[in-house]
């Protein structure tokens, strides 16, 4: 398995990416931060990957996406899956007073996401096999009035990945959307957890299983999908006024 | 303010002594700039909170959280060292190891224990005799200090501070990583044999008998027996193997089974564990048994309950362990057994081994050549308090120590007696740690 992994760094990445090493798996790892890749790139190897390969890189820099995926094909001789998984979870409160750190949001979250999605479509259809997942989110679901900035960004996410999805079915490639609920990883360090939170471990289990067996759409932990169905359920007048 | 990690409070193993108010912070990478110094407080490295007692326990102060810290750096096979983070557990190191024919080089009881809790608590297991601490195989680790130091610590840099922070408690700084030794096994599975004895003078023979051949042993003791019976038990011993054919599950099981509640504090009582006690006892019909088993079960019989500890209830337990020189070993185990059975407090499970002689590499490490007995006791208050005070008075007269890692309850003026190092270890602690334990075994001094 030959795979690419976006936001390598993310705890839920990285725990997706222990059990694709485990398997032998080659790896292209993605991130920021050179100190956190070269850390996670020595956990990978010990636990048994064929070969790990670390580029350094802000995937805000949308302009530089093309040439860090021709690197990972060179790299590991073509790709058999990928794993998008960066992201950011924006202060609500604060960036809906701005518009530059509300677009920032939107391009992290959502159009670095789409500029991958565009160059990785190309080439999966035309080697029509392969499995491309996303980390989209539950808040993408329904735009709530506590986090709508980060929402709408995984819901654009959401809403591409189902189109992409139909598009390259016909190529036999499968577009997997991973719809996580609260999960205790550094991103929500802050937030005061409660019982509905999963460990990271659990929902890279589920991802590495869903990404095998190249599944649709999937909510982790799993009864994420009915809370979310009966959110979705709620009617615009009554949802406005609720605490959300 | 309590800032739970999981949606759960941070206590010991044990549930004895609770504690109110307590700061968590989380480490998620060894290579962040932790500026510990502008923490409010004192604080505390914590990693899956095994320890029984308050070694585990920051009472008004902060615990670092370490479990984030659960990568391996490198695994050299030619030379037997694992290089991994702090936050690695047990569990995880043999899920890596054992596939490979690796095992670890000691083990505790529990798998769930991180390796910057076993160095803090210098761990021992059944090869005690062979292998002597878990620290005896540390080859180094990196310390930050709360000044932003970061040391690498080995036998031969910063010898000192390696020393003490190996059995250290966690308060001679944090643990970023550490390197240590693994061994090379037949194979993942345990020959195990099991021996009745009637008495505690037969166990003594067994044992003088065992320690030569066999690379794990360990007996479990009825200590509700008297008279006649004082001292019997089950003798367990046993070296790895590789069965031919292989079985086919030979990963470790899954947990069979998680406590979902806390059972009511009156369910462990005298009638009930002696019960128990003699059923198991009794369990076994024949005088030796022998059988092969898979690693896990032989190691961690316990695991496989996933939070046992509720079995005690609310009110918790306590674990009291001590260690008695060779040449006093049999009437101190008997002056203690005849007291515990006197005192009608009981306990549920209680293991004796014999120690070998390989020194300890910690300052305050507990084992020591001797015989040493591990107790659990159901937490009934003052009259279980009391029992425990007594016992310290009969260890210290047949020269042994009680096992500070596993303690919540000695009086200072006990735990200074038993390790008269104490002050210069001290030396050697961080001036921004501190742990509920080390304030109440030191209070005294401090005054």
């Amino acid at each position: 398995m030959k795979l690419l992994i976006a936001g390598a760094t993310s705890a839920i990445a990285h725990e997706t990416a222990r059990y694709f090493a485990a398997d032998g798996a080659e790896l292209f790892l993605v991130g920021r931060d050179p100190e956190k890749l070269a850390a996670i790139q020595h956990d990978l190897q010990v636990r048994g990957a064929k070969r790990v390969v670390s580029y350094a890189l802000d995937l805000n820099e949308l302009e530089r996406h093309e040439a860090m995926i021709s690197e990972a094909y060179e790299a590991l001789g073509g790709l058999d899956a990928v794993l998008i998984a960066h992201g950011t979870l924006p202060d609500q409160a604060r960036v809906q007073h701005n518009r530059a750190e509300t677009l920032q949001e939107f391009q992290t979250n959502a159009l670095s996401y789409i500029s991958l999605l565009t160059i990785l479509a190309e080439r999966f259809e035309q080697q029509r096999r392969g499995c491309i997942a996303v980390i989209s989110s539950v808040a993408g679901d329904r735009g709530r009035g506590s986090n709508y900035v980060y929402g709408a960004a995984k819901g654009a996410v959401s809403l591409f990945a189902s189109g992409l999805r139909a598009r390259l079915s016909k190529a036999g490639v499968a577009v997997v959307t991973i719809k996580p609920g609260f999960v205790d990883t550094p991103m929500t360090a802050h937030l005061k957890k409660n019982p509905l939170y999963a460990s990271p471990a659990r929902v890279g289990r589920r991802i590495y299983v869903a990404m095998l067996k190249g599944e649709d759409v999937v909510y982790v932990p799993w009864f994420w999908r009915y809370i979310m169905g009966i959110i979705r359920l709620i009617p615009e007048r009554l949802f406005k006024r609720l605490p959300l | 303010m309590i800032i739970n990690g999981h949606g759960r409070t941070y206590q010991s193993w044990g549930r004895y002594p609770k504690v109110k108010r307590q700061n968590v912070v989380r480490i998620h990478w060894r290579g962040d700039s932790l500026d510990l110094a502008h923490i409010n407080g004192s604080v505390l490295p914590r990693g899956l909170g095994r320890s029984y007692g308050d070694s585990c326990l920051n009472e008004d102060g902060t615990l670092l959280d370490t479990t984030p810290l659960n990568r391996f750096i490198a695994f050299d096979e030619s030379a037997g060292l694992l290089r991994c983070e702090a936050g690695v557990t047990l569990a995880e190191i043999l899920r890596l190891i054992v596939p490979r024919g690796w095992f670890l080089p000691t083990t505790p009881g529990t798998k769930f224990v991180t390796v910057g809790g076993a160095i803090a608590n210098d761990v021992h297991g059944k090869n005690h005799h062979r292998a002597g601490t878990f620290g005896r195989h540390v080859t180094r680790f990196e310390l930050l200090r709360s000044n932003g130091e970061r040391l690498i610590c080995s036998p031969d840099e910063n010898a000192d501070l390696f020393r003490a922070t190996i059995g250290g408690l966690g308060l001679t700084g944090l643990i970023l990583w550490a390197e240590f030794r693994v061994q090379r096994v037949a194979g993942p599975f345990i020959a195990k044999e099991q021996i009745r004895f009637s008495c505690i003078d037969e166990f003594f023979e067994i044992s003088a008998d065992s320690d030569e051949r066999y690379e794990h042993t360990m007996a479990w003791v009825d200590c509700l027996a008297t008279g006649r019976n004082l001292g019997r038990g089950l003798f367990m011993r046993g070296n790895y193997t590789r069965p031919k054919p292989i079985p086919r599950q030979t990963t470790e099981p899954r947990s069979l089974f998680t406590m979902p509640i806390q059972l009511p504090a009156f369910v462990l009582n005298l009638m009930t564990v002696r019960a128990f006690n003699s059923l198991y006892y009794h369990s076994q019909l024949p005088k030796r048994t022998f059988r092969t088993v898979p690693y896990d079960p032989f190691f961690y019989p316990l695991d496989a309950i996933h939070e046992w500890h509720r079995l005690y209830g609310a009110p918790g337990f306590l674990q009291y362990q001590f260690v008695v020189p060779y040449a006093q070993d049999r009437t101190a185990i008997k002056a203690i057994l005849t007291e515990i059975s006197r005192s009608g407090v009981v306990s549920f499970l209680a293991v004796l081994k014999v120690f070998g002689d390989v020194p300890s590499p910690g300052m305050l490490s507990f084992p020591r050549p001797g015989v040493t007995l591990a107790l659990d006791f159901p937490f009934r208050g003052q009259r279980t308090l009391a029992l425990l005070d007594r016992l310290d008075q009969i260890v210290q007269a047949h020269g042994g120590v009680v096992n500070p890692a596993k303690d919540a309850r000695m009086s200072a003026a006990s735990f200074q007696a038993f390790y008269p190092q104490w002050r210069e270890f001290a030396q050697y602690i961080d001036p921004k740690f501190s742990s509920s334990f080390w304030r109440r075994v030191t209070q005294a001094s401090h005054e």
